[in-house]
């Protein structure tokens, strides 16, 4: 690599940065994501320059597919189906990784240049790359609700193997090294790896596994540039690994659960036996017009949407009643769960899209102090992060998870087709607690139809 | 590039991201993480070299493959992020929106 080279890539290194500290704050955002689609031509520039390019064929072929294919999907996607496309893009990434480290390897190998250093990092690159391209796949198919298996018994065992496997594999990688066999193997291993570890992970689990194979992605592009000895895929790689794993440090400590725990035990479920000690005869179920009656005397209202609100696509109905209730003076934010959604920041962007002000969402710990002000919540499509048994049974699946205390508000209206439990499985005292009614049904219609009674009052 | 320098970069880039993102708010961690995402795309430039260095049609296939899935990764990722950036974005929709609903308060 000559020294302008060296020099294109610093520069693209830079915008990277830059780039990443420019969405820390929406004002900036678009500009830093700008920053980095430069950082990234500079980078595509410099190395079409590079003295080992020979043939443009192949490479104006992937190029213009590539985009094509890209472009299509980024811009046809739906933004309730964001979670799956991240996912998707990230498993292409993580693949892209794989075929890097073995197309250099194989070269390495065929010309006998290789070294003990390069087939470690060319192992550490289809390993990881692998399990972020099968991962991220399953993650897809998962979110789109097109794979419906979780594994079997035996699963997490089985994945132990897998990965007693890989070391073999990689072991033997750097003995035996005029033989790339070992290399496809050990890609092999990580794409089942990948399947097996995250086909039993689901539900509201799914915010964490998608960081965590973001930061897989970007830790194989570290190794791929351990394999090409390139300044440039280390840094953006490691700025990518790092962000993936803050994320799925915060995800995790959203639920109070750990890394492992979410990786490698089933998903908690509790006993459904005194289902009925809960409910019986307690839960009360509402009417659009009474929430509406309630809706109109209050000043301040709290919203807390789930995983439901997407579900529903009830985003642009919950703008159309925040906005009448706007007009008529009444103070509405909005309480996102930090694991509310498939992804980290999942209502934020939903609620984006339908025009609700950010400076309506609120974090969790800003809006708890202010719940017992708040004269009715609705929570609509939101289950085990409004669950008080959080805070009062230690015994609990969900014991000790933060939770939004809309309990403590004048009233608690909850939209919700049914009675039916959330991803932990266990009941939710709030559905019967005396200040809460149940308007049963499906979201967007029945904020729609709250909406339309206010507009009669 | 000696292998210490190349650890050093790695360690010193790992503290400089916990750094960038830790500042973030929570209204933008998805746009954040397909913005990163894009940027994991960056093993283009090995796609490149792998796709145009002439080896054998074998590494060249790799190569093409590569570049494929590596371009749809940072064109894809770069644009669904601008897509998403802009909602939360623009000044004028947005003071716009507001200005509706404060006309309405007057009603």
């Amino acid at each position: 690599m000559d020294d302008w080279a060296a020099l294109g890539y610093l520069v693209a290194a830079v915008l990277f940065i830059l780039g990443l500290k420019r969405l820390s704050r929406p004002r900036t955002a678009v500009r830093g994501n700008q920053y980095g689609a430069a950082g990234m031509l500079v980078a595509v520039l410099v190395t079409l320059t590079d003295n080992s390019i020979i043939g443009f064929e192949w490479i104006a072929g992937g190029l213009i597919l590539g985009t094509v294919v890209g472009a299509l999907l980024a811009v046809k996607v739906q933004m309730t189906a964001m979670p799956e496309l991240v996912a998707l893009f990230n498993g292409f990434g993580g693949g892209a990784s794989v075929l890097v480290a073995a197309a250099s390897y194989t070269q390495a190998v065929d010309l006998a240049t290789e070294t003990s250093r390069l087939s470690s990092s060319a192992a550490l690159a289809s390993l990881i790359g692998a399990v972020a391209f099968t991962g991220s796949l399953v993650a897809f198919a998962k979110l789109r609700e097109a794979l419906h298996w979780s594994g079997f018994p035996g699963i997490t065992f089985l994945s132990g193997i897998g990965m007693v496997a890989a070391v073999v594999f990689a072991v033997l990688m750097a003995v035996d090294a005029e033989n790339s066999l070992w290399l496809w193997l050990l890609v092999a291993v990580g794409a089942v790896l990948g399947l097996l570890v995250v086909a039993p992970i689901g539900g509201a689990d799914m915010p964490v596994v998608i960081a965590l194979l973001n930061s897989l992605s970007g830790m194989a592009a570290v190794a791929a540039g351990f394999v090409l000895d390139n300044s440039l895929l280390i840094i953006a790689g490691s700025l990518v690994g790092a962000s993936g794993l803050i994320l799925t440090q915060i995800m995790c400590v959203a639920m109070n659960r750990t890394l492992p725990a979410v990786m490698f035990s089933p998903a908690p479920s509790g006993s459904g036996a005194d289902v009925d000690d809960i409910y019986a005869g307690k839960v009360r179920s509402t009417s659009p017009d009474d929430v509406a009656m309630l809706l109109e005397s209050a000043e301040r209202v709290a919203i807390v949407p789930g995983y439901g609100l997407a579900v529903a696509q009830a985003q642009h109905a919950v703008r159309d009643l925040t906005r009448r209730l706007a007009e008529r003076g009444v103070e509405v934010v909005f309480g996102i769960h930090p694991v509310a959604g498939r992804m980290p920041g999942h209502m934020n962007v939903l609620l984006a899209e339908a025009e609700v002000s950010y400076e309506r969402l609120v974090e969790m710990d800003d809006v708890n102090p202010t719940f017992e002000q708040t004269d009715v919540t609705i929570v609509i499509g939101a289950n085990d992060v409004v669950n008080p048994v959080a805070r009062t049974d230690p015994s609990s699946p969900i014991a000790g998870m933060p939770i939004l205390d809309v309990d403590k508000s004048d009233v608690v209206v909850v939209i919700k087709r049914s009675l039916s439990p959330g991803f932990a499985g266990i009941p939710n005292p709030l559905f019967a607690a005396d200040n809460s009614l149940m308007l049963f049904g499906d979201g967007r219609e029945a904020v729609v139809s709250i909406t339309k009674s206010l507009q009669h009052l | 590039m000696e292998l210490l320098i190349a650890a050093t970069l790695l360690v010193l880039a790992v503290f400089l991201g916990v750094e960038l993102i830790t500042k973030v708010p929570p209204t933008l961690h998805t746009p954040l993480m397909s913005g990163s995402n894009a940027i994991s795309g960056i093993t283009i430039v090995g796609a490149l070299l792998a796709a145009g260095a002439d080896h054998s049609t074998f590494t060249a296939v790799l190569g093409f493959v590569a570049v494929t899935m590596a371009m749809i990764n940072v064109v894809g990722g770069f644009l669904v992020t601008h897509r998403m950036l802009h909602m939360f974005g623009p000044r004028r929709r947005r003071a716009a929106a507001d200005q509706s609903e404060t006309d309405g308060e007057d009603l």
